[in-house]
């Protein structure tokens, strides 16, 4: 016991010498946390509290381009700014362009000539076809009604693009079934059709449910905090590999695991305090950038990172994407001859497996052959473990299924280290 | 003080890298009486850094046994890896630590408790004249002091036999001259030394046998003294230079 006790004051002591490896541990991924939380808090924003500004051009002047200007401010995804109504068209490109919003509509000048003219149209075949006698001025056919124009900066995902175009049709619908009604009502009864009717016959649509599906059932949408903190953590988590690695690599260059090995000592005694060591600097890491998601994040107008309700979980999770962090680092050090080959492939192996685990781009999104490769990513599991208690407010039992792949991962870095090692005949 | 014990022996030793690649051991034979102080000389790449590493256990024999104070080392492993020291020609330390943290976690390593490492701490940095800078950091040490921190590290747990390879090589004249003395102290106590440089002269102040090693072969051993006579050589770089030859040695 005064072995390890021995090897782990030593490792601290090397370790908190460390003044580089330090600083990568902690601050490059806290900086990385607050930064990418900020921009990903701004698309958060964009596409879940803010309304999407869009610029409206309203070149009619008759009720109907009126009627679709409010039927659009009804929508209540835009935050709607009126153009004058002769703007030209290359004003409103140049606003876009500016980013002052990212699309814009123009009604049409005749819109409401044409659409009164196609209502009665409408109308009066309905009539017809009923064997009333239409309104003879109905017949005259103005054409088709001229198309909405719909200016849009590139930027735009097109998704949020095609939804926009899809509540704009709404829209446009609401206001020719609106004249269509109206006038089809006028010509029956010669009365004009009472509000509360028009109310009941346009706005009588089958509902749609919302039902948000989460491990609680939770409807609270998922913040840039909750998102980020945790990815952000793994990956902080992960670049240990400069500190471990490099002292791993460190003890095989002067000769000291050569040294080791003539003393009567296990030199599984020096790997469990290496893993003892960097199991709590993980649990540092996580409890720094955490801490930073509560408390400072609000203060910079960041939302708050809110813990899981079970903390239990939070700690298994924690120790076992650390345990994995630490055996993925003494495995590369293991096979490194030098710090540069430690560094250069540890950094590069790092951001890869974040990228293919879903810690830049969500796994959801990839396409099936990545999402398979994803599988094989230690970070995928770790992320979808954290992902399980932060934004499902799951618990252990919940996210279970994903750290046994992420403990099989581990262990195979523990193997293949301690062949490692024993290949060189170091141990 | 010598008695009949072997530190070392080594029979009929059969040994090559995999690959065949460097030195290789076929029926090699060697005895090292214990007490003796006792020096093994050779070209680079002759085979002593290899033979070295035989005795100490970091390699196993293909053929052959190597016994250190009659345990074979391949099937006694932990037990002799109590019996020496090792003084390694790298440093073989921390350089983060400073010569106190050092000696701290290879005493412990070398099975000592907290009270012996805290002794036998205080009395190697005396001895070796490190009193002064036992809490500075080893990195910044001169190479000398560095000598003198891995020949500390290597006889912290007080090993009957020690072997050291090079353990003067770099350092200045005062220090080359401290280890020595301490390297004779140590004899004087019963530890028999097993030591190998390229510093011949050095040798021939401490060493009492020698065996010289070329090509995998021990080509000559005996007493120091007998074997100038039997050769008829003044210095023992004159008798290295007529059994190993003038031209260069690459050791790749």
């Amino acid at each position: 016991m005064y072995k390890l006790w021995a090897t782990l004051v030593k490792d601290f002591r090397v370790l908190w010498r460390d003044g580089v490896g330090l600083a990568l541990m902690f601050v490059m991924p806290i900086t990385l946390v607050v930064v990418i939380t900020d921009i990903q808090n701004s698309t958060f924003q964009l596409i879940n509290k803010n309304k999407l500004p869009i610029l409206l051009c309203n070149r009619d002047t008759g009720a109907s381009g009126r009627q679709l200007v409010e039927a659009i401010e009804k929508i209540g995804m835009f935050s709607v700014v009126q153009l004058p109504q002769n703007q030209d068209e290359k004003t409103i490109g140049d606003s876009l362009r500016k980013k002052d919003a990212l699309m814009s509509v123009v009604i049409p000048a005749d819109f409401t000539r044409k659409v009164l003219a196609k209502s009665k149209n409408t109308a009066g075949k309905a009539l017809t076809s009923f064997g009333l006698q239409a309104d003879s001025s109905a017949q005259k056919d103005l054409g088709e009604i001229d198309p909405l124009t719909l200016y849009y900066n590139p930027v735009l995902q097109e998704s949020l693009r095609l939804s926009v175009k899809g509540a704009l049709q709404s829209a446009l619908q609401l206001v020719e079934s609106r004249q269509t009604l109206r006038t089809l009502y006028f010509d029956i009864n010669e009365k004009p059709l009472p509000a509360d009717l028009e109310g009941q016959m346009l706005n009588n649509k089958a509902r749609i449910n919302d039902i948000a599906v989460s491990i609680n059932g939770s409807t609270k949408p998922p913040n840039a905090a909750q998102h980020n903190v945790p990815a952000w953590t793994i990956f902080a988590m992960f670049f240990i590999i400069m500190s471990l690695g490099g002292s791993v690599v460190r003890e095989k260059e002067s000769g000291s695991l050569i040294r080791l090995k003539t003393l009567p000592t296990s030199y599984l005694v020096g790997m469990l305090s290496k893993q003892i060591t960097y199991i709590i600097v993980t649990f540092i890491q996580a409890a720094v950038i955490f801490s930073l998601g509560i408390w400072l994040f609000p203060h910079i107008n960041l939302p708050g990172l809110e813990l899981p309700h079970d903390l239990f979980g939070l700690f298994i999770v924690t120790l076992l994407t650390g345990w994995c962090a630490v055996s993925f680092a003494i495995c590369v050090g293991a096979f490194s001859e030098t710090h540069q080959q430690n560094n250069g492939f540890g950094a590069i192996a790092i951001v890869i497996l974040a990228a293919i685990g879903g810690l830049m781009v969500p796994t959801f999104s990839m396409d099936t052959s990545l999402k398979a490769i994803a599988n094989f990513s230690p970070m995928h599991w770790c992320l979808e473990a954290y992902y399980g208690l932060f934004l499902q407010n799951g618990t252990l039992s919940d996210v279970v299924s994903y750290l046994i792949p992420l403990v099989l991962i581990t262990l195979a870095f523990q193997l293949l280290a301690l062949w490692g090692l024993r290949r060189k005949n170091l141990i | 003080m010598v008695d009949d014990v072997l530190a070392i022996n080594i029979e009929n030793l059969g040994f090559h890298y995999p690959g065949n690649d460097g030195v290789t051991f076929s029926g090699l034979n060697l005895k090292v009486k214990k007490g003796q102080r006792f020096g093994l000389f050779g070209p680079n790449g002759a085979g002593k850094t290899t033979l070295l590493s035989l005795m100490t256990g970091l390699i196993g024999p293909l053929e052959g046994k190597v016994e250190l104070l009659g345990l074979n080392v391949a099937k006694h492993n932990n037990e002799v890896n109590r019996l020496f020291g090792f003084v390694p020609q790298d440093f073989s330390f921390y350089q983060e630590l400073s010569p106190v943290e050092n000696l701290a976690f290879f005493g412990a390593w070398a099975g000592l408790n907290r009270h012996q490492i805290k002794t036998k701490t205080d009395e190697l940095l005396h001895i070796l004249g490190l009193d002064g800078v036992r809490n500075k950091q080893v990195g910044k040490f001169s190479g000398g002091m560095k000598r003198r921190v891995n020949l500390a590290i290597g006889v912290i747990h007080n090993p009957q036999i020690l072997i050291l390879d090079e353990p003067t090589v770099g350092v200045d004249v005062q220090t080359r001259h401290a280890i020595i003395s301490y390297l004779h102290e140590l004899n004087k106590n019963g530890t028999t030394l097993i030591y190998t440089s390229h510093q011949l002269s050095e040798a021939e102040g401490l060493c009492e046998e020698v065996a010289l090693i070329d090509s995998g072969e021990i080509i000559a051993q005996n007493d120091l003294e007998a074997l100038l006579i039997e050769h008829k050589k003044e210095s023992l770089e004159g008798l290295f230079l007529e059994l190993t030859g003038k031209e260069y040695r690459n050791d790749v």
